[in-house]
C-alpha cells in the first residue's frame, strides 16, 4: 500500500513542483519583461491637434482663423472585415446620419484611398448637436464611432486674399512619403495651397499627446499625464487690407478676369495682389462636391481657383516699353534726345507695322513716346536690337521669364523669346511657332509676339524700375508670431538681382511714364489728372488672338521717388486707360488714402 | 495502523477547537486550507471583479459566499455520515452518475461553447462537478467488490471500463471534466494495486488513442473534437496576437501572472482589471490573484493547494478501511489534477480546457462539489479516529 501512496503523492508532488517552478521563472525571473509587456498593452496614445496659427493682415486684422468643429469620425480598426458586418454598420451609421448605406462605404473607400493607413475616417463634420448627444448616450451600440473636437478654419473678411491664403486638407499617403522629418501623423492636416502651404512649418504647430488607458476592447478608462499640443504661430503677411479690399472691389466691379498686384518697391513686400473671379476660401472647409469642384476649374466660370496675379501668362503691351527703352539706351540704340517722326505706321522687311488705330504722333523723343505710347517710336528699337540679345537679355534682368521666388505656390514663369529658344519651338511644334523673324523682335520691344508674362512679374520689374534697379523677390510674409503676439521671425528682403541702371536714362522714363499719367495728352491723364499724388504710370493693350484686348496699367507713385508699384489687368477690358487704369488708382486712392478729383480734356479713349 | 503513536484522549480532555466546536474528529488542517482557498476566493472576487457587472458590483463575492455557506453546510453534514454507506449504494450512485449526465443531453443549457448544465430553480446545476465525487465513490465501491473475483486482468478490465463509460460519456459535452474523470480513474486503479504492466498497457493504448484522436480523424476527414475544443488544446502551443483569439487570451493572462512579480501590481493590475486576462473570475481567477499579489500571493494559493493535498493523501494511510483509502486517492487525485491543468492554463503550459480550480473559481456546482468531497474526507478522518479509540468512546 505504501508504495501506491507514495506513486500518488509523488505524481501529485510533481506536478506542484512543476507549477511553482514556472510560477517563479514567470515572476521572478522574466517578471520585468512581462510587466513592461502589461503597461504596454493598455495605454495608447492619442494625438491632440494643435490649434493652427492664425494668418493676419499688415495691421493684425484676422484673415484667417480657427473654429472648433464637432466631426464624426469612425475608426478604421473597427470597421469589420466581412461585407456583411460592413454592411450592416454603414447601415446602422447612415440612420443616424440620414445618409445611406452606400454614401458611406463610397466615404469609407476615398478616406482609405488617399489617406495613410490608421487615419480616422471623417464621415461629417459640424454635426448637430442632437446626434452628438445620442451618439453619447447610445456609445455602447456604436463602439465604431467616435465624435471628436477639430479645428476648422473660418475667414471673418470672407472672400477677401482668397488666393492668397490657400486651403488646408487632411495629410495623405504621399505627404507622409514626402515629408519624413515632418512629425506628421495620419490624421493631422496640412497646408496644401497658398501661405497654409509655404509657412505650414510655422501654422501648424505642434500636436500633443494624451496617453490613456485602456481596457481590452480599447475603451478608455483613465486618462494618463500628457504633453499638451503647442498652438502654430502666426503669420502676418505685408498685405495692406484697405489696398487689397479697394483692389479686389474695383476688380470685381468691372465683371471680367482680371488680377491686380501691389508691392512696395523698396523691399518687395507685396501690400495687394488678388486674381478675379474669386472663390470662398470656406468652401474648403467642407467636402466638395464634384460639381463644386468642376466649377472651380471651370474656363467659362473664368476658372475662379486660378490665381492670375502669379499663374497668369500674358502679353503686357505698352507697359513693357520702359524696358525696351532702357535696353535702348544702354546698347547705344538711342539717346534721350534721339527724335522720330512717328507717322502712325512703319514698313519693315515688308510688313507694316500701325500704332493703335493708325493715329500719327508726329515727331517724338523717348519722353514723348512714352507719354503718348507711341509704337512706331518702339517698333524701330525692336528693328535695331534684332540680332542683338540686348532685349532678351534687359527682359532677363528684370525677372522675365523666370520665377520671381513669391512665399506661395503656383507662379509661371512666362517667356522671353529669343531666336534660338523660338527656332527650337518651331522645330518641336511648327503649328504653334513660326520660325524667328525680325517682326518678333518688333513685337517683343513693344510687350507682344510670344512674350509672356505675369502681373506679377511686371510688378516686380517696375518696382526695380521705381528704385534704381533693384529686383527684389516678392514677399507675402512680414513676420511670425507666437500665440501671445511675439515675433518669432521677421522676413528680410531678398535682392534676387542689380541692374547697372543710368539714373539719367531712369529719369527720362520716370518723366515719360509720368506725363502719360498725369499731363494733359498722357494716356491715362482722364484718369489720374485729377490725383494729388504725382505719379508715373503708364498704359497697356495686349492684343489677344479671337479676342478683345487685354487692358494693362502699371504705376509707380509718388513720382519721382515711388514707394509703391501697382500692376493690374483685366482680360478683354480693352483699353488699358478704360478699364485697368481705373482699378490701379483705386488702389492707390486706397494706399494714400487720398481721393482724385475729375479732370476734363486728355486725350481719350486711345492706347 | 498508527495507534502505537497517537495517544487516546477523551473529549473531555480535547484541545481540538474544531471538537469543542461541535465538529468533533475533524481534520483541521483539512479544513483550514479548505476555508482558506474559499477565502482567498472571495477575497480576489472582492477586489478584482468590481468592475464586471456593471450596477451590481458585489454580485459574485455574494453569489459565491452563499455557495460556500451550502458547501461548508453540506460538508459538515457529509463528514456526519460513514462515508464506507456509499460503497453499498454503488450500483445507485453509479446510475445516477450516468443518468446525471444523460439527463444534459436531454435538457441541458449551453454555456461557453459546451452544454454541461441542468437549468434548475434558482441555480444552474452542472451534474457533471457532483459527478466527480460520485465518480470516486462508486468506481471505489466496485474495486472492493470486484477485489475477489475474476482474474488480474479482468478485474483491471472492469475497473477501466466502469470508469470510462462515465468519462466517455462527459467527453461529449466536457472536455475538460472528462480529463479529470480519467485522472480519477486511473488514480483509483493505481491506489487498487493494478499491475505497473496492466498501467503500461493502458497508457500505450491511450496514447494510441489520443494520436488517433487529435491527429488521424481529423487528418482523414472525421474531426471528433468540436472545432473550439482543438483550438484551445493547441493554442498555448503557439501565443497568438490575435485579439479574441484563445491564444492571444491565454498569453494575456501569462503576461499578467509574469507582471505580477514578487509582491504584485495590486490595484495596478491592468491585465485583468481592464479585462485582457479572459474570465478572470472563473477559470483565469489564478492570473488574477498571481497580478495582483504576485509570486506571494500565488504561492500562497499553491501551498494551500499542497496542504490540502497531503491532507486527503494521508488519509489513505489513515483510513479504517480500504475503501476509505481508495476514495481518499481518487478525491486527492481529483483535487490535484484539477488544480495542475488549471493552473498549467493559466501559466501557459497546459491548454484551454475550461477545469475550474477547486474552491477559487467562481460557481455554485464546483464550489459545492469540492467541499461535499473535503467532507467525504473529512469521514473518513472522524471514521479513523473512532475506530482508533474504538466503539465504546462513540
Amino acid at each position: 500500500m505504501s508504495r501506491r501512496f507514495a506513486v500518488i503523492g509523488g505524481i501529485g508532488l510533481v506536478l506542484l513542483g512543476i507549477l511553482f517552478f514556472r510560477l517563479w521563472s514567470l515572476q521572478i525571473v522574466t517578471g520585468d519583461k512581462y510587466l513592461a509587456e502589461a503597461n504596454d498593452n493598455r495605454t495608447r496614445e492619442i494625438r491632440v491637434p494643435a490649434p493652427r496659427g492664425r494668418i493676419l493682415d499688415r495691421d493684425g486684422k484676422v484673415l484667417v482663423d480657427n473654429r472648433t468643429s464637432m466631426a464624426l469620425q469612425l475608426d478604421p480598426i473597427e470597421i469589420p472585415t466581412t461585407v456583411a458586418g460592413r454592411q450592416e454598420l454603414y447601415a446602422r451609421i447612415g440612420k443616424v446620419l440620414d445618409h445611406s448605406a452606400d454614401w458611406i462605404r463610397k466615404k469609407v473607400y476615398e478616406t482609405k484611398k488617399n489617406d495613410p493607413p490608421g487615419s480616422p475616417i471623417t464621415l461629417d463634420q459640424d454635426v448637430d448637436d442632437d446626434i452628438v448627444y445620442y451618439l453619447q448616450e447610445h456609445q455602447a451600440e456604436f463602439p465604431e464611432v467616435q465624435v471628436n473636437r477639430i479645428f476648422v478654419r473660418k475667414y471673418p473678411q470672407g472672400l477677401l486674399a482668397a488666393h492668397i491664403l490657400g486651403s488646408i486638407g487632411e495629410v495623405t499617403a504621399e505627404d507622409l512619403e514626402k515629408n519624413p522629418d515632418k512629425d506628421l501623423a495620419a490624421g493631422d492636416t496640412l497646408g496644401k495651397t497658398g501661405i497654409e502651404q509655404t509657412y505650414d512649418d510655422e501654422l501648424r504647430g505642434q500636436p500633443g499627446d494624451t496617453k490613456v488607458q485602456v481596457d481590452s476592447t480599447g475603451r478608455i478608462v483613465s486618462q494618463l499625464p500628457s504633453t499638451l499640443p503647442v498652438p502654430g504661430e502666426s503669420v502676418r503677411l505685408s498685405i495692406d487690407g484697405k489696398v487689397q479690399q479697394a483692389g479686389e472691389a474695383s476688380l470685381q466691379s468691372i465683371g471680367l478676369p482680371g488680377a491686380f498686384v501691389a508691392m512696395d518697391v523698396n523691399n518687395g513686400q507685396v501690400l495687394g495682389l488678388a486674381s478675379n473671379p474669386t472663390f470662398d476660401p470656406d468652401m474648403f472647409t467642407h467636402p466638395l462636391t464634384q460639381n463644386q469642384v468642376d466649377a472651380l476649374y471651370d474656363e467659362d466660370n473664368g476658372a475662379p481657383l486660378f490665381d492670375r496675379a502669379i499663374g497668369g501668362q500674358y502679353a503686357v503691351g505698352s507697359t513693357f516699353k520702359p524696358f525696351t527703352a532702357l535696353a535702348a539706351l544702354d546698347g547705344g540704340y538711342i539717346t534721350p534726345q534721339t527724335v522720330v517722326n512717328d507717322t502712325g505706321s512703319i514698313t519693315i522687311a515688308d510688313q507694316e507695322f500701325d500704332n493703335a488705330g493708325k493715329q500719327a504722333h508726329g515727331p517724338v523723343d523717348l519722353q514723348r513716346a512714352l507719354e503718348v505710347s507711341s509704337d512706331v517710336y518702339f517698333y524701330m528699337l525692336g528693328r535695331d536690337m534684332n540680332g542683338t540679345r540686348q532685349l532678351q537679355n534687359w527682359a532677363g534682368d528684370f525677372g522675365f521669364g523666370k520665377a520671381t521666388g513669391i512665399d506661395i505656390p503656383g507662379e509661371s514663369e512666362g517667356l522671353v523669346p529669343s531666336p534660338k529658344w523660338v527656332n527650337q519651338a518651331h522645330k518641336e511644334e511648327p503649328k504653334y511657332y513660326d520660325p524667328w523673324a525680325i517682326g518678333q523682335n518688333i513685337q517683343f520691344a513693344i510687350g507682344q509676339g510670344y512674350f509672356q508674362a505675369s502681373p506679377l512679374q511686371l510688378a516686380t520689374a517696375y518696382a526695380a524700375l521705381g528704385n534704381g534697379g533693384t529686383v527684389l523677390q516678392p514677399q507675402l510674409m512680414l513676420q511670425t508670431e507666437d500665440a501671445a503676439g511675439r515675433v518669432k521671425s521677421e522676413a528680410e528682403p531678398v535682392v534676387t538681382g542689380e541692374i547697372p541702371i543710368d539714373p539719367a536714362a531712369r529719369q527720362v522714363i520716370m518723366d515719360g511714364l509720368h506725363d502719360a499719367a498725369q499731363a494733359p495728352e498722357g494716356t491715362s491723364y482722364k484718369v489720374f489728372g485729377g490725383f494729388p499724388v504725382k505719379v508715373a504710370g503708364k498704359t497697356g493693350t495686349a492684343e489677344r488672338t479671337d479676342e478683345i484686348d487685354q487692358a494693362w496699367y502699371a504705376v509707380l507713385a509718388p513720382y519721382p521717388d515711388p514707394e509703391i508699384a501697382v500692376v493690374v489687368t483685366v482680360e478683354q477690358g480693352g483699353f488699358g486707360a478704360d478699364t485697368a487704369a481705373p482699378v490701379a488708382l483705386q488702389i492707390l486712392q486706397a494706399y494714400f488714402d487720398k481721393q482724385a478729383h475729375a479732370v476734363s480734356g486728355g486725350v481719350g479713349s486711345v492706347e | 495502523m498508527e495507534s502505537s503513536r497517537l495517544p487516546r484522549r477523551t473529549p473531555k480532555q480535547s484541545v481540538n477547537p474544531l471538537e469543542r466546536a461541535g465538529l468533533a474528529g475533524m481534520d483541521g488542517w483539512l479544513a483550514f486550507s479548505a476555508l482558506g482557498l474559499l477565502a482567498c476566493s472571495l477575497f480576489t472576487l472582492y477586489e478584482a471583479s468590481g468592475s464586471q457587472i456593471v450596477g451590481a458590483p458585489e454580485q459574485y463575492v455574494q453569489r459565491q459566499a452563499l455557495y460556500g455557506l451550502v458547501g461548508i453546510i453540506g460538508m459538515i453534514a457529509v463528514s456526519r455520515i460513514d462515508y464506507s454507506r456509499f460503497r453499498e449504494l454503488r450500483v445507485g450512485i453509479y446510475t445516477f452518475l450516468c443518468a446525471s449526465i444523460f439527463a444534459v443531453f436531454t435538457f441541458g443549457v449551453a454555456a461557453r461553447g459546451s452544454t454541461n448544465s441542468l437549468e434548475l430553480p434558482f441555480f444552474t446545476f452542472q451534474p457533471a462537478e457532483l459527478g466527480k465525487l460520485l465518480l470516486v465513490l462508486a468506481l471505489a465501491g466496485f474495486v472492493i467488490d470486484g477485489a475477489r473475483r475474476g482474474s488480474e486482468g479482468q478485474r483491471t478490465i472492469r475497473i477501466l471500463a466502469l470508469g470510462l463509460v462515465p468519462t466517455g460519456l462527459v467527453l461529449l459535452q466536457d472536455l475538460g471534466t472528462s480529463l479529470v474523470f480519467a485522472a480519477i480513474t486511473f488514480a483509483i486503479m493505481v491506489a487498487a494495486g493494478v499491475r505497473w504492466s496492466h498501467l503500461a498497457a493502458i497508457g500505450a493504448v491511450l496514447a494510441v488513442f489520443v494520436t488517433v484522436v487529435l491527429v488521424a480523424l481529423p487528418a482523414a476527414g472525421m474531426p471528433v473534437l468540436k472545432e473550439y475544443q482543438q483550438e484551445r488544446l493547441t493554442s498555448f502551443l503557439s501565443p497568438s496576437s490575435d485579439i479574441g483569439d484563445a491564444g492571444y487570451q491565454q498569453n494575456q493572462a501569462k503576461v499578467g501572472i509574469g507582471a505580477g512579480g514578487t509582491t504584485g501590481r495590486g490595484d495596478q493590475a491592468t491585465q485583468s482589471r481592464f479585462g485582457f486576462v479572459p474570465e478572470r473570475h472563473t477559470d483565469f481567477i489564478f492570473a488574477v490573484v498571481a497580478e495582483r499579489y504576485g509570486f506571494v500571493g500565488a504561492a500562497l494559493v499553491l501551498s494551500l493547494f499542497a496542504l490540502l493535498f497531503w491532507r486527503a493523501l494521508r488519509l489513505m494511510t489513515l483510513s479504517k478501511n480500504f475503501y476509505g483509502t481508495l476514495v481518499a486517492a481518487g478525491i486527492a487525485a481529483a483535487i490535484i489534477f484539477q488544480v495542475f491543468v488549471n493552473v498549467g492554463m493559466n501559466l501557459g503550459i497546459m491548454p484551454i480546457t475550461g477545469i475550474p480550480l477547486p474552491l477559487m473559481s467562481y460557481g455554485g456546482s464546483a464550489v459545492i462539489a469540492t467541499f461535499l468531497m473535503i467532507g467525504v474526507l473529512q469521514s473518513i478522518h472522524i471514521e479513523s479516529r473512532a475506530a482508533e479509540r474504538g466503539p465504546w468512546i462513540d
